[in-house]
């Protein structure tokens, strides 16, 4: 007996709010941003709607950054404890780097903390352990992770930071080869750019600009690439 | 004399002309502007933020913090600056009305807080004001399971009117205004108050007439909501 298939109500990359119906019937599952209530699949928040065979997800377009296991953010050290270190990253509550995560040097026991990270440097530590909102540890051990100096730092929008990094880190390696500057990109939306010319760090975060304003719109690359050589003459 | 004719003219199932937008505070997580005729209602949210004093932190959930003010230049007598009797109340009804549609299992031990600001008052500020905090939740990214869409109806003399002014409040005869705040989708009511007298028939008829406008309002904020984004999607 063959049964009705459910119906997707949405088209791809259309906007929806909350409460807006995605789809019906049992065939689909609500992913990030959705949510079922009886045979139905509504929005959660405001965003791009997504269809992943037969997940459904929304992009959300607004809000703050929502700690996650494993992402790459970029915070100030702001306490120094017999645990470890305390990071700042842009949640209410500090991030823990325990001393056992604290380095991929030997830190010998006993030995001064502040030689490592000291008080209000920035570090790209990644996120280990979320308990709750209170609990949270983060690690200097790990790839991915550095200790950041003699840059500047801009803060962009934590939902656009997926079109920053690009498709296999396509976008931000085009901004790289052109401007010649070292970028780390945080999830929590903090941006670190050094080396180069200021010139060339100024043009970085112009680039950088621009992306933030137009996410979401069709060939973005594209247009990037176009500003960046543009500009650089 | 009976209330034959609306003050201004107006249907009596008819509400006032009315305006939204969403991102009107550059600094605030989420923002918007909610306009119901003559009364226009601000609200502000920030969060996730640490919540103060910490007892009021729930380690299971996110909090939810309203509060509302009017401006002293909103209504025609000054209205003193500061907290009132009335403000705190209408902070803690607006609070109920908007925590049942909200998500907050992922923000736990932290807290949203959001200001609503009444810049012109003309009757039905807490409805306008409700409308704008739905619409600034949403802009500022916290999961919700609905919309909160709010509009008061009321009896002017004898008659059921939908979104009363002040006008139509101080009708000399009598009139009752009744705020409510309803969740479109599940058609539950999350706001319900009454000023003044109804016959149980009367708040059935008001009740029906508040649903139907609820729509209208509903309508708006969707396309005000996707006014803002409107470049980012299809």
């Amino acid at each position: 007996m063959e049964e009705k298939m459910g119906k997707i109500l949405i088209e791809e990359r259309q906007i929806v709010v909350p409460g807006e119906e995605l789809a019906e019937g049992m065939d689909y599952l609500p992913g990030d941003g959705s949510f079922r209530d009886g045979e139905k699949i509504y929005a959660q928040k405001v965003g791009l709607a997504h269809v992943d065979n037969r997940l459904l997800k929304v992009i959300p377009l607004g809000g703050k950054y929502l700690p996650k296991d494993g992402d790459i953010v970029i915070g100030k050290i702001v306490d120094i404890g017999m645990y470890g270190w305390r990071v700042d990253y842009g949640w209410p509550f500090y991030a823990t780097i325990p001393l056992k995560d604290g380095s991929r040097d030997f830190i010998p026991n006993g030995a001064d903390l502040t030689q490592y990270y000291t008080y209000g440097e920035y570090v790209a530590c990644k996120i280990t352990k979320v308990i709750g909102s209170k609990i949270i540890d983060a690690s200097m051990k790990l790839p991915g992770t550095k200790k950041l100096d003699n840059g500047r730092l801009i803060e962009v929008l934590p939902t656009r930071v997926p079109r920053i990094i690009g498709k296999q880190g396509s976008m931000i390696s085009l901004i790289k080869d052109a401007t010649g500057c070292f970028i780390v990109v945080g999830q929590n939306g903090f941006v670190w750019i050094s080396g180069g010319e200021p010139k060339d760090q100024l043009l970085a975060v112009k680039a950088i600009r621009l992306i933030e304003k137009e996410a979401h719109g069709e060939g973005l690359t594209e247009k990037i690439s176009e500003f960046l050589k543009k500009e650089s003459k | 004399m009976a209330y034959t004719k609306r003050l201004d003219g107006r249907k009596f199932d008819q509400i006032r002309e009315m305006d939204a937008k969403v991102g009107v505070i550059k600094r605030a997580t989420g923002s918007a502007m909610f306009k119901m005729g003559k009364t226009i209602a601000y609200a502000a949210v920030y969060g996730p933020r640490d919540v103060f004093p910490s007892f009021l932190q729930n380690p299971g959930r996110g909090i939810l913090r309203c509060y509302y003010d009017m401006w002293s230049f909103s209504v025609t007598e000054r209205k003193r600056p500061g907290p009132t009797r009335r403000s705190t109340e209408i902070s803690k009804v607006s609070e109920a009305a908007l925590f049942p549609a909200l998500d907050l299992a992922k923000f736990r031990s932290t807290g949203f807080d959001v200001y609503i600001n009444i810049l012109q008052a003309d009757a039905g500020t807490r409805t306008a004001g409700i409308n704008a905090a739905a619409l600034a939740l949403a802009d500022a990214g916290v999961p919700m399971k609905d919309m909160v869409c709010s509009v008061a109806v009321g009896k002017v003399g004898n008659k059921i009117c939908v979104d009363l002014t002040k006008d139509e409040e101080d009708y000399a005869e009598g009139a009752t205004d009744l705020p409510v705040a309803v969740m479109p989708r599940s058609g539950k009511i999350t706001l319900l108050q009454m000023d003044g007298n109804m016959t149980q028939k009367e708040i059935k008829e008001a009740l029906e007439m508040s649903k139907k406008a609820a729509k209208e309002i509903e309508k708006l904020q969707v396309k005000a909501l996707k006014e803002k984004y409107k470049g980012d999607g299809k």
